[in-house]
């Protein structure tokens, strides 16, 4: 432990003695360098490892339903020989099957794309970017990290016990989720995915709080807020988003653990199930809804926000131009923090929602439209006229906004109740949330690797398996997800994993099939990245050069492989924003270099 | 057997693709890197080029193939509505989409990296940024506008001559209620349910208002052109009412009532005719994840004429006479066992 407050106190008391740093730093042992570690780089790293082993998990669950769902006929012995009565002759049975969707969802929302996107971005690129040793708490920073990582142990565990996980969907709606007698996935499944939901919680306000406040009071000499990156900007607005709903998530859990485990009845009323009849009365089913979305409508945010920062980021390096609209880029993210709060309720149109109120929710919903169209028309002008490098970074980053595009455009519909009447709740949202948070968030996720592995890790990614992963995946996404908008059209609920009963949903087995087979096609192409990332660890094209990409923020002053505290000498300090290229002349001016004399304004 | 084929073939594929990967930065560093670098930057650019053509045209294709599967022709007033709002939506998004696309691939085709290009240095520019975000603005206004519209015509109150119908979603099937002849649902308790003294419904029998009400499972039956408003309640977990054809949903709460109205505007019969489909029905699909069976919590309503309505509501006994067989004039003595009528068939 003491071992932790010299680090902690060479970390904050770096304008005392930064001298002996990096050199009389005490050697550290494996543990407290790799496991417990409080350097924000490390703690990066293990957020993004983390992060990879559940995108498997969660991957390898939706090829497994979209088995069932492209091929609902047929069987798969294999499956029977990996996990027992869940597939009992090779198909998978219905609570297996609501299991994995479940647990599909949570993963991906809140295990990988909150944890592992602006866990590992936050922890890398805050302190680096803004010119620090390390987070403000770097004790706080690691709890963070572990927290997480026990709420994803008992997670996984829920997925071994007799009767199965939680399956009540990712959104966990009472009365389903709050009845032990309503299937076998809400039973013990149901009290775990509630466990690892409140950890996750405490490790995200750990995590939040500390990336505020080290935003807030960390940044180094000359790098006033408006000189922020906007990766920075991005994960403080997310911090903030976080901070402000996560409690409210929290609340709702609670509520729903007591409902299950000590009699009340917050979310329960007027219920006769399999013949039972429950006492409870005088609770409300809806009041778990607005506690769930108040926080799930920003965790869409939450995820995509980083992604944004980090897009704009890598197209503007890549385009070797500065940003377009900085401060319009700002703007737009600052409105999205604030109407992520305040349009939560189109989630319940058709809960029986006052209608007034739906109007009003309305109006906000495509309200959010407004910015988000201006970050696109900004993305845009900062590829036109640009001199554009396609690393893998900018083709994901270009991606990124095309899927945005798609996704966004989308929402257009499901934010008009009128429209949502028919589209709610239908393969239409399936086909929007995916392409929108799901596939353009991991793009995001996948640039900023791209893009900063050299930082990470001194050595490049294989380019090669780079370029066939971005195609692979760029061109399966839009197959995936595109025609299941058609789905949705023609009133196809979703989670239904056999539509041969039906008159209505029927006629899509083709595409169905079409789409299992392009899905196993796009994991399989994730599982080499994933291949990729850990060879070229160890094995990758050495970085040698300070600045690979020329890029002008600050982390590309560090040495190669920083030690913990990131600058060997005096922090640098900044005399500029951070999108100076293509200035008079200029291909690239860093943010530590003065503003020269005749230096035109802009 | 071929499960292993697959793994081996995919496991081979995988050594191929990683061999080539690996021999390729080989020859990049051999051949010296920028050159190569700039080499796969106009594959790239070219790629993205064709991406979009192809992308542009995949559309057009998806469109064709599937756009007959879809929608169909609304059933019902409000899903006339609903629809139009989606097409004039779809207009407006598809027109940005085409539009922004095309921007975002071809300024990465046609600005891919040169020798002799010079990045334009264009940091803001007031006049665009006030353009692109007013037109959006003006154009979500007019959606707005619209959509609200229209959604206070459908969630409006229902006309006084609406029929009701009480629809209520259990695990995992549906039953429904009549009001019968005095036109009013008799109050109900669920602390009354009780399926073996058939009372599935949970009606409290010291109100005259059930003394007519008729109790159905599984098929609802309803008049065309005539609107009705449906009574919306669940007994164990949320469901939805989905009725894909009417273009209408509801979600059903426990506890909770809601309720939701719409106007029938074609018959089972004429909607077979317009379909070409003989099988057609009404499906009522449950559209909230309500456990293990809900992708089999299917409902059916037959839409008929006033006539044929009435001819079914005939055939049926009010509940409370089933209930109290003895309060039954048509039954004197011992047919009770006769009288016991629907119970569980649920369809799964």
């Amino acid at each position: 432990m003491s071992e932790a407050i010299n680090i902690h106190s060479g970390a904050a008391g770096h304008a005392v003695h930064h001298d002996d740093h990096g050199h009389g730093h005490p050697e550290q042992s494996f543990i407290s360098k790799y496991i417990f570690s409080m350097d924000h780089k490390t703690i990066g790293k293990q957020f993004l490892i983390t992060g990879i082993v559940w995108a498997i998990i969660g991957g390898l669950f939706s090829v497994l339903f979209r088995l069932q769902l492209g091929f609902p006929d047929q069987s798969f012995p294999i499956l029977e020989t990996f996990f027992g009565h869940w597939a009992k002759g090779g198909q998978i049975q219905p609570e297996f099957y609501y299991g994995l969707v479940t647990i599909h969802g949570t993963v991906l929302v809140f295990f990988v794309l909150t944890a592992g996107l602006s866990g590992t971005f936050a922890n890398l690129l805050i302190p680096l970017q803004i010119g620090a040793r390390d987070m403000a708490s770097p004790f706080l920073n690691m709890l963070s990290y572990w927290f997480f990582f026990i709420a994803s142990i008992i997670m996984l565990s829920s997925i071994f016990v007799h009767t199965g996980p939680a399956s009540g969907g990712w959104t966990m709606y009472p009365p389903l989720s709050a009845l032990r007698q309503a299937g076998d996935g809400q039973k013990i499944g149901t009290d775990l995915w509630l466990i690892a939901m409140a950890l996750f919680i405490v490790s995200s306000l750990l995590g939040g709080l500390n990336y505020i406040s080290t935003i807030l009071n960390m940044r180094t000499k000359g790098m006033s807020m408006t000189r922020l990156p906007l990766p920075v900007w991005a994960m403080f607005f997310t911090a903030v988003l976080g901070v402000l709903s996560f409690p409210v998530l929290l609340s709702g859990a609670i509520l729903l653990i007591f409902d299950r485990n000590l009699g009340t009845s917050f979310y329960l009323s007027d219920i006769v199930i399999n013949g039972e009849i429950l006492p409870n009365e005088g609770g409300s089913a809806i009041l778990y809804q607005h506690l769930f979305w108040f926080l799930g409508h920003p965790e869409v945010y939450i995820i995509l926000l980083p992604a944004m920062g980090m897009v704009s980021e890598i197209l503007s390096v890549n385009a070797r131009k500065p940003i377009f609209g900085y401060m319009a880029m700002l703007g737009s993210m600052f409105s999205i923090a604030v109407l992520a709060f305040l349009v939560w309720a189109h989630h319940m149109f058709v809960t029986g929602l006052n209608p007034f109120l739906g109007s009003v929710f309305v109006l906000l919903t495509l309200l959010i439209a407004v910015p988000s169209a201006i970050k696109v028309f900004n993305w845009l002008t900062t590829l036109w006229r640009g001199n554009i490098r396609f690393t893998p970074a900018a083709l994901f980053a270009i991606g990124f906004v095309s899927l945005f595009i798609s996704g966004g455009l989308t929402g257009i519909f499901l934010g008009n109740s009128t429209i949502d009447i028919h589209l709610h709740d239908t393969m239409f949202v399936v086909a929007h949330f995916h392409i929108v948070m799901g596939v353009a968030s991991f793009f995001g996720m996948f640039a900023g690797v791209y893009h900063w592995f050299p930082k990470m890790f001194g050595r490049y990614l294989n380019n090669t398996l780079g370029y066939l992963h971005f195609w692979v995946t760029m061109v399966g996404a839009y197959l995936i997800f595109w025609p299941m908008h058609y789905q949705g059209l023609a009133g196809m609920p979703r989670r239904y994993l056999d539509k041969r009963g039906w008159v209505s949903f029927n006629q899509f087995a083709d595409l169905d099939k079409m789409i299992t087979v392009v899905s196993i096609i796009v994991f399989a192409v994730q599982l080499m990245f994933v291949f990729n990332f850990f060879y070229s660890i160890f094995k990758g094209r050495k970085v040698t050069s300070q600045n690979p990409w020329g890029a002008n923020t600050l982390e590309w002053t560090t040495k190669i492989k920083p030690g913990h505290g990131n600058w060997d000498g005096e922090i640098p300090e900044v005399h500029r924003w951070p999108y100076d290229y293509a200035k008079d002349g200029r291909e690239f001016i860093p943010q530590t270099e003065p503003v020269g004399a005749n230096e035109s304004k802009h | 057997m071929q499960t292993f084929f697959i793994v081996a073939i995919l496991a081979l594929g995988f050594l191929i693709t990683f061999q080539i990967a690996k021999a390729s930065e080989y020859v990049a560093v051999l051949r010296g890197y920028e050159r190569s670098r700039l080499q796969s930057n106009r594959i790239n650019g070219f790629l993205l080029l064709a991406f979009l053509v192809i992308g542009l045209v995949g559309v057009f294709y998806c469109n064709e193939r599937l756009k007959g599967k879809i929608l169909g022709v609304p059933a019902s007033d409000h899903g006339v509505l609903v629809d139009r709002m989606l097409y004039v939506t779809l207009g407006i998004t598809f027109f940005v989409f085409v539009l922004t696309q095309i921007g975002l691939f071809w300024f990465s085709y046609k600005y891919q990296e040169k020798e002799n290009q010079k990045p334009f240095y264009f940091p803001h520019n007031n006049k665009l940024e006030l353009i692109w975000t007013v037109i959006p603005a003006i154009t979500l206004t007019v959606l707005v506008g619209f959509g609200i519209f229209y959604w206070f015509k459908i969630t409006g109150t229902a006309p006084k001559n609406a029929m009701r119908v009480e629809v209520t979603g259990k695990q995992f099937g549906w039953e429904f209620r009549y009001p019968g002849k005095d036109g009013v649902l008799g109050k109900k308790y669920f602390k009354n349910v009780n399926p073996a003294a058939n009372n599935p419904a949970g009606q409290i029998w010291d109100d005259p208002a059930n003394y007519d009400d008729v109790f159905v499972e599984q098929e609802m039956h309803l008049v065309v052109n005539k609107p009705v408003q449906l009574v919306i309640g669940a007994k164990d977990v949320i469901h939805d009412v989905g009725l894909a054809h009417f273009r209408m949903k509801m979600d059903a709460v426990p506890g909770t009532p809601t309720t939701m109205w719409f106007t029938p505007t074609y018959t089972t019969r004429q909607m077979r005719e317009k379909t070409g489909n003989p099988d057609f029905v009404y499906e009522i699909s449950c559209d909230q994840m309500c456990g293990k069976g809900h992708w089999s919590m299917r409902g059916l309503i037959v839409v008929e004429t006033q006539a044929e309505f009435d001819a079914w509501m005939a055939s049926k006994k009010p509940q409370y006479l089933v209930a109290n067989p003895g309060k039954d004039p048509a039954v004197k003595t011992d047919t009770l066992s006769a009288a016991a009528p629907v119970t569980g068939a649920v369809i799964r």
